[in-house]
C-alpha cells in the first residue's frame, strides 16, 4: 500500500476538480458528502500505508512519482517519503480532516456557495498532504504555499464581508513575511548541498560548517515563525477567525498552523548541529506561550479566545522542540490537533446555534440546553487546561519535564502558562455554558445541532481523553508508544549529536507532574471562584488593575505597533510609488512612451506591408544580396 | 559473370511516408465517389495516426538504417518532426472538419492536398540530400500555396495564393542557386559528403555564397525578416484551417532541414553563420512583435507572432550547439500545440466574410463562452511562456541554450522581446474577461465535437507539458543526431 501513497492526494485532487468544476450542478448535499468521502478514502490509504510502516526496510521508503524539472543540473523529482512521521502527520491530517469535513456538512448548511466551500477545503487537504508526505525541501515549500493559499482563500470565504477581506489579506501578507526567509533557507540548502532530498541534506549536514548549518536553521525558522503564529508574526491568527469555524479547526488550529512544528521536527538533524538556532527556537516558543495566555485572559470573543489558546500551545510545540525534545513536541501536536479541533467545532456549534453570536458577554447557561456541545467542550477544555490523564495532560507534561532538564527558566514559563491555560479555559467554559442566561433572544433560539455536528465532537471527545495513552510517561517506567515509532526518524540525529544521558528521576518526574496538575486545578477552581461564585471580582479586578488590564484587552497594541512601524510607513511609500513614480514615471515615461515609441514603428511596419508583391520582392532581393556579400566574404 | 547489384533502398525507412501519400491518393479517389466530404477528413486522420504509430514502432530498428542510397534517414531526429509535422496534421484536420463545414468550404481535395503538403514535411526532415530537401519543399509548397487560395470566392484568398505561389516561386530560385553552388564547390549534393569536404581551413568562397542562398530559401520558408512580408497577407488572407495548418508545419519543416544542413555540412563554418543567423533571429522577433502591436484583427496579430516565434526558434538555431538542438525540437512541438490552439479558437469565432476576427469582437468572451475563453487564455498565456505552461519552458530550454553558447545578448534580446510580447497576447485576454460584449457583436456559432477534440488536446498538451516537463525533454533527447 504504501507504494500507493500518492493516491492519499489524489483522492482530495478529485474532489477539487468535481466540485470546483460540476458542483453547481450536483448540488449540496452531493458536494458535501463527496468531499467527505475524497478525504475517507485518503484516510483509509494513510490507515494502511500506517500499519505497514513497522514492516519497511529502516522504516522508510522513498516513493519515487516522476521526474519533474531539468534544467541542467538542476533536477527534482516528484516522489512522496514514507516514514513514522509523515505517516502520523497524514492520519491526523486525514483523521481529524475527515471529522471536520462531516461536521462542516452541518455547519455549513445555510451557506449558499457550498461548493466553492468544499473544493477549498478538499484542496487544503492535498496541499497539506503534499506537506507532509514530500521527500524534499521543494516539496516541502510547495506545500507550504499551497496551504497558505488555502488559508487565504478560506478565511476569506465570505470575501463580502470586509472583515473577512481584510483579514485573509492580512493572513496573507503576514505569512509572506516568513515565506521569504523560508524561500532563502530553502535557496541556502541548494547552495550548500547541492540537493534538496532530505536524506541526502540530512546524511551530509555533519561535514557542514556550523555557521552556515545555523544560517540555514534560522532562515527556515522564519517560516515556522509565520506558519506556526509565533512572536512576533502570530497577529493574522487572531484575525483568521474571520473563516468558517470549520476553517479554524482545520486549518488554524489542527493542521496548518503545525507545519513549522512538523518542518523543525523533520529537519532535527539540522537543528541538532545548530545549537545557537535550536535555542532561539526554545525562547520564542516559551515567550509565545506565555503572551498569547496573557491575552487570552480578557478575551470576549469564545473564538477568539481559542485562536490565542493556539498560539499558546503552538508556543509549547516550539519551545519543544527548541530544546531537541522533537518526539514531544509532535505528541502535542497530535493530542492538540484532537482536543483544539474539538474546542473549535464545540465553539462552532455554539455559534451556530446562537445564529452567529460568539460574544459570551451575550450567552450563558447554554448548558442544559446544549448538553453535547457542553460535556464535549468541558472534555477539550479539560485536555486544553493539561487536566490529570486527559491527553492534554500527558503531552504538555513531557514538554514541561524536557524543557525541566533543558532550562529552568523556561520550564517556570511554561508551567506558569500552563496555570493561566486552566483558568482562561475554565472562564470561556463558565461565561458561556454555566451561569444565567445574558440575552434572553439568543438563549430563546438555542438549540443543540443535528448528530452530523455532534458525532464528530463526541468522537473527538474520546480521542482527547484516550490521547494521551500514545505517550505515556516514560520516566515512570511506562511505555512511551510514540517514542519508539519515531525513533527511526530521530536515529541521524542521534549519530551527529548523541544525546545526553541525563534522565529525570522518578521522584522528580512525579513532583513536576504533581505541580503542574495543582496549578492546573488551582486555575481552573479560581475561574470558578471569579465568574460563577463572585462574577463582581473580574469587574473589580478589572477596575483595579485598569492599565493591566486595558493593555491585555487590546491584546498590547501590537497591531497598533505594526500598524505605526510598518503598515503606514509601507502604505506612504506605496501611494508615493503610486502616484508619483509609477504613475507619473513608469506609467506616462516609460509605459506609455514605450507604447506610444513601439506603436508608431508597429504603424511604420504595417504601412510598409503595402500588399504588393513588387516591393517584397524588392526586399528579399536586398536581403539576399547582403546576406550573399557577408558570406562571400568571409 | 557478374551480378546485378540491385541497391538496397530500404522501403521501411519510408514507411510512414508511403502511409501517408497512399492516404492522400486514396482520398483524392474517394473523394469521386463519396458525397460526405467529413468522412474523408476522418479517413486522413487515420492514416496520419497510423503513420504517427508506424514511425515510432519503427525507432530503432530497420528504419534507422539511411534509406534510398544515403538521400534520406528516418533517425530519431526526423522521427521527432514527423511527430510535430503529423501532430499538426493531426490537429488541423480535427480544426479543419469543424470550421470548413462552417465557412461553407468543405472539399475533398483539401484533406488530400494537406497530405501531401504533409509527406513533403516529412520528406524535408528525412532529407540528408539537396535533391530530396528540394522535392520535399516544393511538395510541401505547392500543395500550400493551393490550399491557400481554396476559398477561391474570397479575393484575400485568391491573393494570399498567388503572392504566396510568386513568392515562393522566387525563394526557391535563390534555394536551387544555392544548392548549385554548394554542389560546385564540393561535387555533391549529400549532407555529409559536403561536410567532410568543408573542415575547418578550408577556403571556398563559392561554398560559402551558396550556404548564404541556402539561408536565404530556409529564411523565406520560415518567415524570417527581411522575408517575411508574404506572411501577414498569406496567413490573413488563407482559410483559417489552412493557416493553421502552415503556420506551424511549414515553419518546422524549414527548421527541420535548415538545421540538419547547417550541422552535418557547415559545422565548419559555424562561426559565421551563427552571426547570421543570430543577426536574423534579432530582427525576426523584434520587427513580429512590434507589427503584432499595431495589429486590430487577432487572426494577424498572430500572423506577426509567428513571425516573432520564428526569431525565437532562430535563437536555438544560432546556439549551434546539441543543446540547441533539443531546445528547438522541445520548441517546436510546444509551438504547434499552442499555436494550432490560438488559430483554432480564432477559427470557432470565425465566420463567412471575415465576420468575428477582430480584436474588439473578442469582447465578453468569456460571459458568452467560458470554455472557449479559458482555452484560449491558455494558448496565449503558453505563448508569452507564462509559467508553469509550456511555452514558459520552450523559451526556457532555446533561452538557456544560447547563453551556453556564449550568446548572452541574443538571449537578452529574445527576453525583452517576449514581454514586448506580453502586451498583445494579454491585450486579447483583456478583452475576452474584462469588456462587455457589443450589442451588435455576431453570434457565436456552436463548434463541432471534432474542434473540441483539437482544443481539448492542445489544451492539455499545453498544460500537462507545463507541468510535467521532464518526459518531453527525455524525448527530445532521442531526437538529436549523430
Amino acid at each position: 500500500m504504501t507504494n500507493f501513497i500518492w493516491l492519499a492526494i489524489a483522492f482530495p485532487l478529485v474532489g477539487v476538480v468535481v466540485n470546483g468544476i460540476f458542483g453547481r450542478k450536483l448540488g449540496r448535499a452531493a458536494n458535501g458528502w463527496i468531499a467527505v468521502g475524497t478525504v475517507a478514502a485518503a484516510f483509509v490509504v494513510g490507515v494502511l500505508s500506517f500499519l505497514q510502516v513497522p514492516s519497511l526496510p529502516e522504516h522508510a521508503q522513498i516513493v519515487p512519482l516522476w521526474r519533474w524539472i531539468t534544467i541542467g543540473d538542476f533536477e527534482v523529482y516528484l516522489s512522496l517519503l514514507v516514514d513514522p512521521l509523515s505517516m502520523l502527520m497524514t492520519l491526523v491530517v486525514t483523521g481529524v480532516g475527515l471529522l471536520i469535513h462531516i461536521y462542516a456538512i452541518g455547519y455549513m448548511d445555510h451557506d449558499k456557495d457550498v461548493a466553492r466551500f468544499f473544493t477549498y477545503l478538499n484542496l487544503f487537504i492535498a496541499s497539506m498532504l503534499i506537506l507532509v508526505l514530500s521527500d524534499n525541501f521543494l516539496g516541502l515549500y510547495v506545500g507550504w504555499e499551497l496551504v497558505g493559499a488555502c488559508s487565504y482563500l478560506l478565511i476569506g470565504f465570505w470575501f463580502y464581508k470586509d472583515s473577512a477581506a481584510d483579514a485573509g489579506k492580512k493572513a496573507f501578507i503576514v505569512n509572506r513575511v516568513g515565506d521569504f526567509g523560508f524561500a532563502l533557507g530553502v535557496f541556502l540548502i541548494w547552495t550548500t548541498f547541492g540537493t534538496l532530498q532530505y536524506t541526502n541534506v540530512f546524511e551530509a549536514a555533519g561535514d557542514k560548517p556550523v555557521a552556515v548549518i545555523t544560517a540555514i536553521t534560522a532562515l527556515l525558522f522564519v517560516g515556522a515563525i509565520g506558519k506556526s503564529a509565533q512572536l512576533p508574526l502570530y497577529v493574522w491568527l487572531p484575525d483568521a477567525m474571520e473563516g468558517p469555524t470549520p476553517v479554524s479547526a482545520l486549518i488554524h488550529a489542527a493542521t496548518m498552523v503545525t507545519a513549522g512544528v512538523y518542518m523543525i521536527a523533520r529537519s532535527n538533524v539540522l537543528y541538532a548541529l545548530a545549537p545557537q538556532t535550536s535555542t532561539i527556537v526554545a525562547v520564542v516558543g516559551g515567550v509565545t506561550a506565555l503572551f498569547a495566555a496573557t491575552i487570552a485572559l480578557v478575551q470576549f470573543d469564545l473564538k477568539r479566545v481559542m485562536a490565542y489558546s493556539t498560539i499558546s500551545q503552538l508556543g509549547y510545540m516550539v519551545m519543544a522542540v527548541g530544546v531537541g525534545a522533537y518526539a514531544s513536541g509532535i505528541f502535542h501536536l497530535v493530542t492538540h490537533a484532537f482536543f483544539k479541533a474539538l474546542l473549535f467545532m464545540a465553539a462552532g456549534s455554539v455559534m451556530h446555534a446562537a445564529h452567529d453570536v460568539i460574544d459570551m458577554r451575550r450567552l450563558g447557561g447554554l448548558k442544559a440546553k446544549m448538553p453535547i456541545t457542553y460535556w464535549t467542550f468541558v472534555v477539550g477544555g479539560l485536555a486544553l487546561a493539561g487536566f490529570p490523564l486527559t491527553a492534554g495532560f500527558f503531552s504538555k507534561d513531557e514538554i514541561l519535564a524536557k524543557t525541566f532538564e533543558a532550562n529552568i527558566w523556561l520550564y517556570a514559563i511554561g508551567v506558569f502558562t500552563a496555570l493561566l491555560t486552566a483558568f482562561y479555559t475554565f472562564r470561556a467554559i463558565f461565561m458561556t455554558f454555566h451561569g444565567k442566561p445574558k440575552d434572553a433572544e439568543v438563549y430563546e433560539h438555542i438549540h443543540e445541532n443535528k448528530p452530523v455536528m455532534t458525532v464528530p465532537l463526541v468522537i473527538l471527545a474520546g480521542l482527547s481523553i484516550f490521547g494521551g495513552l500514545l505517550g505515556l510517561p516514560g520516566g515512570l517506567g511506562l511505555p512511551n508508544w510514540l517514542d519508539g515509532w519515531l525513533e527511526p526518524v530521530f536515529e541521524l540525529k542521534n549519530m551527529f549529536v548523541p544525546a545526553e544521558a541525563v534522565h529525570t528521576g522518578v521522584g522528580t518526574e512525579v513532583g513536576l507532574m504533581a505541580l503542574s496538575s495543582t496549578l492546573v486545578i488551582l486555575g481552573i477552581v479560581a475561574a470558578w471562584w471569579v465568574y460563577l461564585r463572585k462574577p463582581q471580582i473580574a469587574e473589580k479586578t478589572a477596575q483595579s488593575f485598569a492599565a493591566g488590564y486595558k493593555l491585555l484587552a487590546n491584546k498590547y497594541y501590537v497591531d497598533e505597533i505594526y500598524d505605526a512601524l510598518f503598515v503606514n510607513p509601507a502604505r506612504g511609500l506605496g501611494v508615493f510609488f503610486a502616484k508619483v513614480v509609477d504613475m507619473g514615471v513608469i506609467d506616462m515615461v516609460l509605459v506609455d512612451g514605450t507604447a506610444k515609441s513601439v506603436g508608431y514603428f508597429g504603424r511604420v511596419m504595417s504601412r510598409w506591408q503595402t500588399g504588393y508583391i513588387r516591393n517584397y520582392v524588392v526586399s528579399i532581393f536586398v536581403g539576399a544580396i547582403v546576406i550573399g556579400a557577408y558570406f562571400f566574404l568571409r | 559473370m557478374t551480378a546485378i547489384e540491385i541497391p538496397a533502398l530500404n522501403f521501411a525507412a519510408l514507411l510512414p511516408l508511403f502511409i501517408v501519400v497512399g492516404t492522400g491518393l486514396l482520398v483524392v479517389v474517394l473523394d469521386l465517389f463519396i458525397a460526405d466530404k467529413k468522412s474523408l477528413g476522418w479517413l486522413s486522420l487515420f492514416g496520419v495516426i497510423l503513420a504517427a504509430i508506424v514511425g515510432n514502432m519503427q525507432q530503432g530498428g530497420a528504419g534507422f538504417d539511411p534509406a534510398f542510397q544515403n538521400v534520406s534517414l528516418l533517425d530519431g531526429y526526423a522521427n521527432f518532426f514527423n511527430i510535430i509535422f503529423l501532430s499538426t496534421a493531426a490537429l488541423s484536420i480535427l480544426v479543419a472538419l469543424g470550421y470548413l463545414g462552417r465557412v461553407g468550404l468543405h472539399r475533398g481535395e483539401y484533406y488530400a492536398l494537406l497530405l501531401f503538403a504533409t509527406s513533403g514535411m516529412m520528406a524535408m526532415g528525412m532529407a540528408t540530400d539537396l535533391m530530396v530537401v528540394f522535392i520535399g519543399l516544393e511538395t510541401m509548397s505547392i500543395a500550400l500555396y493551393v490550399m491557400s487560395a481554396l476559398n477561391r470566392h474570397s479575393r484575400p484568398s485568391g491573393e494570399a495564393g498567388i503572392k504566396y505561389f510568386l513568392m515562393g516561386s522566387f525563394a526557391s530560385a535563390f534555394l536551387l542557386y544555392g544548392m548549385a553552388l554548394t554542389y560546385g564547390a564540393t561535387g555533391s549534393t549529400n549532407f555529409s559528403d559536403i561536410g567532410s569536404v568543408l573542415t575547418a581551413g578550408t577556403v571556398a568562397p563559392m561554398a560559402m555564397l551558396g550556404l548564404g542562398l541556402l539561408l536565404v530559401g530556409f529564411a523565406f520558408k520560415v518567415a524570417a525578416v527581411p522575408f517575411q512580408w508574404w506572411t501577414p497577407d498569406v496567413y490573413h488572407g488563407a482559410p483559417t484551417a489552412v493557416t493553421t495548418f502552415m503556420s506551424v508545419g511549414a515553419k518546422a519543416a524549414g527548421f527541420a532541414t535548415l538545421m540538419r544542413l547547417l550541422m552535418v555540412s557547415f559545422p565548419a563554418f559555424a562561426v559565421d553563420w551563427q552571426l547570421a543567423i543570430a543577426v536574423l533571429a534579432v530582427l525576426t522577433m523584434t520587427l513580429g512583435n512590434v507589427a503584432a502591436l499595431a495589429q486590430k484583427d487577432v487572426k494577424r496579430m498572430l500572423a506577426y507572432s509567428s513571425i516573432a516565434h520564428a526569431g525565437y526558434i532562430l535563437v536555438g538555431v544560432a546556439a549551434a550547439t546539441t543543446e540547441g538542438i533539443k531546445s528547438v525540437l522541445f520548441y517546436l512541438l510546444i509551438y504547434a500545440f499552442m499555436n494550432i490552439g490560438a488559430f483554432a479558437v480564432v477559427g470557432v469565432l470565425e465566420q463567412k466574410e471575415a465576420i468575428g476576427t477582430k480584436l474588439t469582437e473578442y469582447a465578453g468572451l468569456a460571459r458568452k463562452n467560458p470554455w472557449l475563453a479559458m482555452v484560449m487564455a491558455l494558448f496565449l498565456f503558453s505563448l508569452t511562456g507564462f509559467p508553469p505552461l509550456a511555452g514558459f519552458w520552450g523559451k526556457l530550454y532555446i533561452f538557456r541554450a544560447a547563453v551556453n553558447a556564449d550568446l548572452t545578448w541574443l538571449a537578452v534580446v529574445a527576453v525583452i522581446n517576449s514581454g514586448v510580447a506580453a502586451f498583445y497576447y494579454l491585450s486579447v485576454i483583456v478583452q475576452m474577461y474584462m469588456k462587455p460584449a457589443a450589442d451588435d457583436a455576431p453570434e457565436i456559432l456552436p463548434s463541432t465535437p471534432a474542434t473540441r477534440i483539437a482544443l481539448a488536446v492542445a489544451g492539455l498538451a499545453v498544460v500537462l507539458i507545463g507541468i510535467l516537463p521532464a518526459s518531453l525533454v527525455d524525448m527530445v533527447a532521442k531526437g538529436v543526431f549523430g
